[in-house]
């Protein structure tokens, strides 16, 4: 099987949005993340795909549409390798890497059980910042408890 | 800060803290003045407390303001269900000042998200209790002449107690040198010791209170909370943790004052109420003052 063949495993997309390099395991959340179970757009996904850099990658391809860089950044907590081409008539028209964002807000749940965001209807809110060892923390807009990475879930 | 609420002390900048404790100094010399007359104040105590609440009313009413409210969320509809959005979004329409105490964590922030009056956060679970922390910095300041430079030792429950998290946020602005006494399972969280270390200063860790007594200018004394502890075994296992009686204060600096958030189990013997060091009783008559320059800076623009 050819490169070429390969590379279309998941069907091009004649304008939209290709977000690559998603960790397999994450390509589920990243679709809810974004709100793809919802959207009228084609999408096209594929998981447990090849990758020489990764070994094993997942893929989305969304025709007609694009994203804000803050809309995009939320997926960057559960794919930080992830990366994200525009497509313009068939032709890559910009490639960039996803960020952490500043604040992340309504897709997290706060981890202390005695939040109000855990409690009442309240759409959570976080900063995000690295303790002295370097690890990502988001720390509550409302109870100003921190939640590790680690015990990060998305609601 | 009209009409702005106070959720954590850190909604205030420095200037501000400060302007509201030069503010208490002048209620200290004439408590009872008529500046609040017409304004209502609701006093919302979902989880009850006596000494902060009758402190809250005592504070307002010697401002010549009135007060509706209730001390207990037991008689209230939230036990028929009802939201705290709801409760509060009612309340707005009878106030001009919501003061609420609550269980739940952030529950304070919400509130002032969903409020068209200010609110006034007297304790959000184990979160913040901001007018707490600033009558013990009115206190630190009236014993002390000062709040800059200070040696300052906090002893017992660090890891739930709100009021040793706020009034370490806020001393933060007056490089104080902050000795931590705990046992090892309520060490201060790392979301608070990260203020300290933003504010580049420093900070020790201790298990034994011994060790520091004699150079410290405050000795903040807190209970060990029994209804904060998610595992009643940790906490039986800590509870008698650390008791103060007086000989322990023999070599202590003559300027060593005594402060406890109040109410005390047995980590104060009754011996060090009578030693001049020991200034807890005081400290929650510095409440009154404390709220009545906060309560009028936000309804009077003072």
């Amino acid at each position: 099987m050819s490169d070429k063949r390969k590379e279309l495993i998941v069907s091009a997309i004649s304008n939209g949005t290709v977000i690559d390099h998603i960790p397999t395991e994450t390509v589920f959340q990243v679709i809810k993340i974004l709100g793809l179970n919802k959207t009228k757009n084609q999408v096209y996904f594929g998981i447990n795909l090849e990758s020489k850099k990764y070994g094993s990658k997942g893929i989305i391809k969304i025709s007609d549409k694009y994203f804000e860089t803050e809309e995009i950044n939320k997926i960057a907590l559960v794919a930080p390798s992830a990366t994200l081409i525009e497509i313009h008539d068939y032709e890559v028209f910009k490639k960039s890497s996803v960020r952490i964002p500043q604040n992340v807000n309504k897709i997290v749940k706060c981890f202390n059980p005695n939040c109000i965001t855990n409690k009442e209807d309240v759409d959570t809110k976080f900063e995000v910042f690295y303790d002295e060892s370097g690890s990502l923390k988001l720390s509550c807009h409302y109870c100003e408890k921190n939640t590790s990475k680690e015990n990060i879930v998305f609601i | 800060m009209k009409n702005r609420s106070l959720v954590s002390i850190n909604d205030y900048s420095k200037e501000e803290i400060i302007r509201i404790l030069d503010l208490a100094e002048e209620f200290e010399k004439q408590p009872r003045q008529q500046i609040l007359k017409g304004k209502v104040i609701a006093s919302l105590f979902f989880e009850p407390s006596t000494r902060t609440r009758l402190s809250f009313e005592s504070a307002a009413q010697q401002l010549g303001a009135s007060v509706i409210g209730f001390s207990s969320a037991a008689t209230t509809s939230v036990q028929k269900g009802e939201t705290l959005k709801d409760t509060i979004l009612t309340v707005s329409n009878y106030s001009d000042l919501i003061v609420m105490r609550h269980p739940v964590d952030g529950s304070a922030r919400y509130a002032s998200e969903v409020a068209p009056v200010p609110i006034i956060n007297a304790g959000d679970g184990a979160n913040q209790h901001p007018t707490q922390c600033l009558l013990d910095l009115y206190s630190i300041r009236k014993t002390q002449g000062t709040l800059d430079n200070l040696d300052i030792t906090f002893v017992g429950d660090l890891k739930y107690g709100r009021t040793v998290h706020s009034l370490t946020m806020a001393l933060c602005h007056f490089n104080t040198r902050f000795h931590l006494v705990s046992p090892v399972e309520l060490k201060l969280p790392s979301a608070v010791k990260r203020h300290i270390k933003d504010a580049e200063l420093q900070y020790e860790q201790y298990t034994d209170m011994n060790e520091v007594i004699n150079k410290s200018d405050i000795l903040y004394m807190t209970r060990i909370q029994r209804e904060r502890f998610p595992d009643q075994l940790e906490y039986e296992r800590v509870k008698n943790s650390y008791n103060l009686v007086n000989s322990m204060l023999t070599d202590a600096k003559s300027n060593l004052r005594i402060l406890h958030p109040l109410p005390r189990v047995n980590e104060i013997s009754t011996d060090v109420d009578s030693n001049p060091m020991a200034y807890y009783f005081q400290q929650a008559l510095n409440g009154i003052y404390v709220r009545q320059a906060l309560m009028a800076s936000i309804l009077d623009n003072k």
